[in-house]
C-alpha cells in the first residue's frame, strides 16, 4: 500500500511539473513569436536572406563560368595567360581570407562614402566570394572532360568557344552538380553573417528577438529550423535534377 | 595510280615534341577518291601524320594545304575547313549526353545552318545505311563499340565532307566487332570517298586501299599500291614489319 501511494504522489509531481513546463513553453512561444507580431520578423528576415542568397549565387555562377573558362582556356590552349594570372590572383585571395572579412572590407571600405543599400553590398560580397568557389568547381568539371570530346567537337568544325557551350559544358555542369548544389548550401548559410554590414536576415531577426525577450530557446532555434528545411528541400531538388540529368549518362 | 585532283598537298612537315621527331620532313599529296592506308609500328608517328592534316596537332615546321588553302597559315579559318574534313577517332568520341541523332545534327544544324527537319532527313539517311536507324532515340552507352564506331563515322559524313580521316578506327573494338565497321568504311571507299586510313589491318589495307604509305621513325620509308608494297617489300624496315604483323 505505501509503495502505491508514492508511485500515485510521484505521477502527480511530474503531472505538476509537466504542466508547469507546458505553460512556460506556450508563454515563452507566444512571448518569441505572437507578441508583437515578431514572427513577421522573422518572415522577413528570411526574405533577406533569400534575397541575398539567390542573386548572390547568379552573380556566383556567372562570374565563376567566366574565371573557370579564363583557366582552362589558359591550361588548354595557352592562351589569355595574363588574365589566367589575374584570376589565379582572386582565387587565392577570396579562398585565403574568411567571408566575414570580405564582406566588412566591401561594406566599410570599398563602399564607405557610397549610399548603396545594404542588400546590394552583401549580393556583391557574397557573389565575389562564391564565384571563387564556383570557379574552382566548374575548372574540375571542364577538366574532368575527356580532350577526345574535345577533339571531336574542333573535328566537326566547331570553334573553340562553341565547343564549349555545347559538348564540354553541358558534360561538366552534370559532373559538378553536386559540388555546385554543395557550394549553394555553404554560401546560403554564410549570408547568416550579414548581420555584420547591419542586415537584418533571419539569423539576425532572431537574435534580435533574443535580445528582446531575453529568451534564446525559440528565436535561435527557430532560426535553424528554417536554414535546415532550406537546405535539404535545396537538396532534393538537386538530387531530383541530377537524376533528370542522368539519362543516357555512361 | 588513276589519280584525280590533289586534295590535302603537305609540305616539308615537321613535328618535334621536345626532342622526339614525331614527323620528320614529311611531304606527300593526297589525291581525290583515293584511299590511302597508313600503316607502321606503333611510335612511327603515323597518327601525328594524320592529326596534323586537319591541325589538331600543330605542326612545328612545314604546310598543309587542303584544297589549295594553307590551313598552317594563322589567318586560315581552320574551323571552316574542318568541315570538310571528317575524323573519325579511334576511341570513338561520341557526345554521350545527346542521343544518336543528336550527335548526327547539331553540326549541321549549328554550322550548316539547317533545319531540324532537313538536319533529321539527312542523319536518318545515313543511320538507315549503316543499318542503325533502329537506334536513333538511344544514347551512346547503350550502344556496342561497333555500333558506336559506326555512329561516329556517320556523324561525320552528316557534314558532307570532302575527305575522311580515320585515326586507328578499329583498334579499340572487340575482335568481333572489327569486321562491321570495316564493312562500313568499305562502302564508303566503293562510293567515291577520299580517305585516309590509320590502320592495323593489314587485310583492309590490301583489300581497299588504292595506296599504301609505310611509316617509321617519322618519315614515309616506303609507298606503293597494296600488291606491289605487301608483296614486293623494297626496304629492311618493312619486310621485318610485315613479318611481324602478316
Amino acid at each position: 500500500m505505501i509503495a502505491a501511494i508514492d508511485i500515485g504522489a510521484w505521477f502527480e509531481t511530474i503531472y505538476a511539473w509537466l504542466q508547469n513546463a507546458w505553460a512556460n513553453l506556450s508563454s515563452d512561444f507566444y512571448l518569441n513569436f505572437i507578441k508583437e507580431d515578431r514572427w513577421k520578423f522573422l518572415v522577413r528576415g528570411l526574405g533577406v536572406t533569400l534575397e541575398v542568397a539567390f542573386f548572390a549565387a547568379i552573380a556566383g555562377i556567372v562570374l565563376g563560368a567566366l574565371l573557370a573558362i579564363i583557366r582552362t582556356t589558359a591550361d588548354k590552349a595557352g592562351r589569355l595567360r595574363f588574365l589566367n594570372w589575374l584570376a589565379k590572383l582572386y582565387i587565392t585571395v577570396v579562398r585565403g581570407t574568411p567571408v566575414v572579412v570580405q564582406l566588412l572590407i566591401i561594406n566599410f571600405v570599398i563602399f564607405s562614402s557610397a549610399f548603396i543599400d545594404a542588400v546590394i553590398v552583401a549580393i556583391i560580397a557574397f557573389g565575389l566570394n562564391s564565384a571563387a568557389y564556383v570557379a574552382e568547381v566548374f575548372r574540375s568539371g571542364i577538366m574532368s572532360i575527356d580532350e577526345g570530346q574535345f577533339e571531336a567537337g574542333r573535328s566537326l568544325g566547331f570553334s573553340y568557344g562553341q565547343t564549349m557551350l555545347y559538348i564540354v559544358m553541358p558534360q561538366a555542369f552534370k559532373n559538378v552538380l553536386p559540388a555546385l548544389a554543395n557550394e549553394f548550401i555553404t554560401l546560403l548559410k554564410e549570408t547568416s553573417v550579414s548581420g555584420y554590414i547591419g542586415l537584418i536576415d533571419l539569423t539576425k531577426a532572431g537574435d534580435i528577438i533574443r535580445s528582446r525577450t531575453f529568451s534564446a530557446f525559440f528565436p535561435l532555434i527557430a532560426v535553424a529550423l528554417v536554414y535546415l528545411i532550406m537546405v535539404v528541400v535545396l537538396s532534393a531538388g538537386v538530387t531530383r535534377l541530377e537524376r533528370r540529368l542522368r539519362n543516357g549518362a555512361r | 595510280m588513276a589519280q584525280g585532283n590533289p586534295l590535302i598537298e603537305v609540305v616539308g612537315l615537321k613535328k618535334y615534341f621536345g626532342e622526339v621527331h614525331a614527323l620528320d620532313d614529311i611531304t606527300e599529296t593526297i589525291y581525290e577518291g583515293e584511299v590511302v592506308a597508313v600503316i607502321g609500328p606503333s611510335g612511327s608517328g603515323k597518327s601525328t601524320f594524320l592529326r596534323s592534316l586537319n591541325l589538331l596537332e600543330t605542326p612545328t615546321a612545314g604546310h598543309v594545304r587542303m584544297e589549295g588553302v594553307d590551313i598552317t597559315d594563322p589567318k586560315t579559318d581552320i574551323d571552316m575547313l574542318r568541315q570538310k574534313m571528317g575524323m573519325v577517332f579511334q576511341q570513338f568520341n561520341l557526345f554521350p549526353h545527346m542521343t544518336i541523332l543528336k550527335n548526327l545534327t547539331l553540326a549541321p544544324m549549328k554550322l550548316q545552318k539547317l533545319s531540324e527537319a532537313d538536319a533529321n532527313a539527312r542523319a536518318m539517311a545515313l543511320l538507315t545505311r549503316v543499318g542503325l536507324a533502329d537506334r536513333a532515340g538511344a544514347y551512346p552507352a547503350q550502344l556496342s563499340g561497333g555500333q558506336k564506331q559506326r555512329i561516329a563515322i556517320v556523324r561525320a559524313l552528316a557534314m558532307q565532307p570532302d575527305v575522311m580521316l580515320f585515326d586507328e578506327p578499329t583498334s579499340a573494338l572487340d575482335p568481333e566487332m572489327v569486321g562491321e565497321v570495316l564493312e562500313v568504311m568499305r562502302n564508303l571507299a566503293c562510293d567515291g570517298m577520299t580517305m585516309v586510313v590509320v590502320t592495323h589491318e593489314m587485310g583492309f589495307a590490301r583489300e581497299v586501299a588504292s595506296r599504301v604509305l609505310f611509316m617509321d621513325g617519322g618519315r614515309i620509308v616506303e609507298q606503293n599500291t597494296p600488291q606491289e608494297l605487301f608483296e614486293h617489300p623494297k626496304s629492311e624496315r618493312l619486310k621485318s614489319f610485315l613479318a611481324k604483323v602478316l
